[in-house]
């Protein structure tokens, strides 16, 4: 056993104040939302291209194998379809029935984002004012020394994330992670999901220039939807592996030990 | 002191908020989509008010050159003609006729209701547009349409002030709406030709819709008629609505 307590057993171990528990509760199920839907709209078409145009009469980035429509279209008097725009804009009819639940999955989805774009707004607009960020998320410069990086990039490669008593209380790795999702991967992901929007992308049509194009646009946002989801899986294995029971208490009740009176303090 | 700080910080954002709220609230669409107490319905409903109230209104979507143009798939009723139905029948009569005998009605709360020839159409100012047509689905295509501004139509026959929505069907069978902000869009035409021809059969021969600030769904195939109407119509069985799919697909 190291004489070092693992991140949650150290005694400055306090809950999070209680916007932050809130706010991530209601993102948490916003994202969940946004990633069963996502996975159904884009099961209508799981194909995927750069610039502004892209169908099943274009060569493809790649094809998704999820779904019913893998490698599925078929077009009246193009079968095999060639991917080959060689000779010139074709069109062709489409003769194939596909899957397509999109009714339901579009309007759940934009319903779940307003979930994450309210609530994500108010929560960095608050973050912001209180220097919660400042003094919890963003990485300090003295933290930022190469051979402390290096000393937690070796723990991590171990699985040997131990904390010492007087350490902040994220990791550095953890506040590279959090500051990554709030400040990088969460607005590209709402900014690719609005330049989709043909309403949007006429008003704001530096977005599209932006993003490189509407289907660059949906490509962005699928990958970046692909680095929350292993943000996410990591952070739930992170979170069981500190101790499951202490964590959630932290990011929903607060500890049972302690009166409630001395919770906030860390605002 | 701390506190005091905090209250002021609080105070600003409150007042921000407040008349951001107020500016919204003033360019609120008049009539929102029914929702049938259905929460997705309810989401898409937030959707449409949010844009209306806080875009700019009525921005021309991007508009291409004649080299970025693509292959274009034709989905859902590619042939009206080979539907047995009345509309799948007079539309076979039309299409063996070159559609010389093609008229589009243009009824409901306007001063002159009257029809228009594919001719007719053709005398009026066109315009051409190279637009991106981006489907439901995901997928998207660059094609060039030519046709004419639907408000030149709208002023011929002339809008009634009480009108608020256009309600447009098709020969297979399909029915849709439009508020008059996207109606009287400067991009949004009746399309009679595609990349240089006379608009082929799959894309809604002869005349189609095109509407550029929403999803290609919106932009009907195959018209049939318009009509003015004062009172939101979610088109019935046939309509979007009541098949599960959301009303407004500007996002």
């Amino acid at each position: 056993m190291s004489e070092a307590p693992s991140v949650l057993e150290s005694p400055g171990m306090r809950a999070h104040p209680r916007w932050v528990r809130i706010s991530h509760w209601i993102l948490a199920a916003s994202v969940l939302t946004l990633a069963v839907s996502g996975v159904v709209i884009l099961m209508a078409h799981p194909r995927l291209y750069w610039g502004e145009a892209g169908n099943d009469l274009m060569p493809a980035l790649v094809e998704l194998p999820i779904g019913p429509n893998y490698r599925h279209v078929e077009f009246e008097g193009r079968a095999p379809i060639r991917q080959d725009d060689a000779a010139g804009p074709v069109s062709a009819s489409r003769t194939t029935d596909i899957f397509n639940q999109n009714g339901w999955g579009r309007s759940l989805h934009f319903l779940a984002a307003w979930f994450l774009v309210v609530p994500g707004l108010v929560y960095l607009l608050t973050g912001m004012f209180r220097g919660h960020f400042r003094a919890h998320i963003w990485p300090q410069s003295l933290e930022l020394a190469p051979p402390l990086v290096w000393r937690e990039v070796r723990d991590h490669a171990r699985f040997r994330i131990r904390r010492r008593p007087d350490d902040p209380e994220y990791g550095l790795l953890q506040k590279f992670a959090y500051s990554f999702v709030v400040f990088v991967a969460a607005p590209l992901v709402v900014l690719t999901g609005l330049t989709m929007s043909p309403t949007v992308s006429a008003a704001f049509p530096f977005l599209l220039t932006l993003f490189g194009g509407f289907q660059s646009a949906r490509t962005i946002h699928f990958a970046t939807f692909v680095t929350l989801l292993l943000f996410t899986l990591v952070h739930v294995v992170m979170v069981i592996a500190s101790g499951f029971g202490r964590q959630m208490r932290a990011m929903t009740i607060g500890p049972s030990a302690r009166p409630s009176g001395s919770l906030r303090t860390g605002n | 002191m701390k506190n005091r700080g905090l209250l002021t910080r609080r105070a600003a954002i409150t007042a921000g908020l407040a008349s951001l709220g107020a500016v919204a609230f003033a360019r609120y669409p008049r009539e929102l989509p029914p929702t049938y107490g259905h929460i997705l319905r309810m989401g898409d409903a937030v959707t449409y008010a949010a844009q209306r109230a806080l875009l700019p209104r009525q921005k021309r979507a991007r508009e291409y050159s004649r080299a970025d143009i693509t292959s274009f798939p034709a989905i859902g009723t590619t042939d009206p003609g080979a539907r047995k139905t009345d509309l799948g029948e007079e539309y076979r009569r039309l299409q063996a006729g070159a559609f010389k005998d093609w008229t589009l009605s243009v009824e409901g709360s306007v001063k002159s209701p009257r029809t228009f020839s594919l001719a007719e159409l053709k005398d009026l100012p066109s315009q051409t547009q190279i637009t991106r047509h981006a489907c439901e689905e995901g997928w998207s295509a660059i094609g060039e349409w030519t046709g004419v501004q639907l408000r030149h139509v709208l002023d011929a026959v002339g809008i009634q002030p009480r009108a608020r929505f256009l309600v447009y069907t098709a020969y297979d069978d399909w029915i849709d709406s439009i508020d008059l902000l996207d109606a009287l869009h400067p991009q949004t035409i009746l399309a009679y030709g595609m990349n240089g021809r006379e608009l082929p059969v799959p894309h809604g021969a002869p005349v189609r819709l095109r509407l550029e600030t929403q999803l290609g769904a919106k932009s009907l195939k195959f018209l049939h008629t318009l009509t003015l109407v004062d009172e939101f119509n979610d088109g019935g069985p046939e309509g979007a609505i009541q098949n599960g799919w959301s009303w407004y697909m500007g996002i």
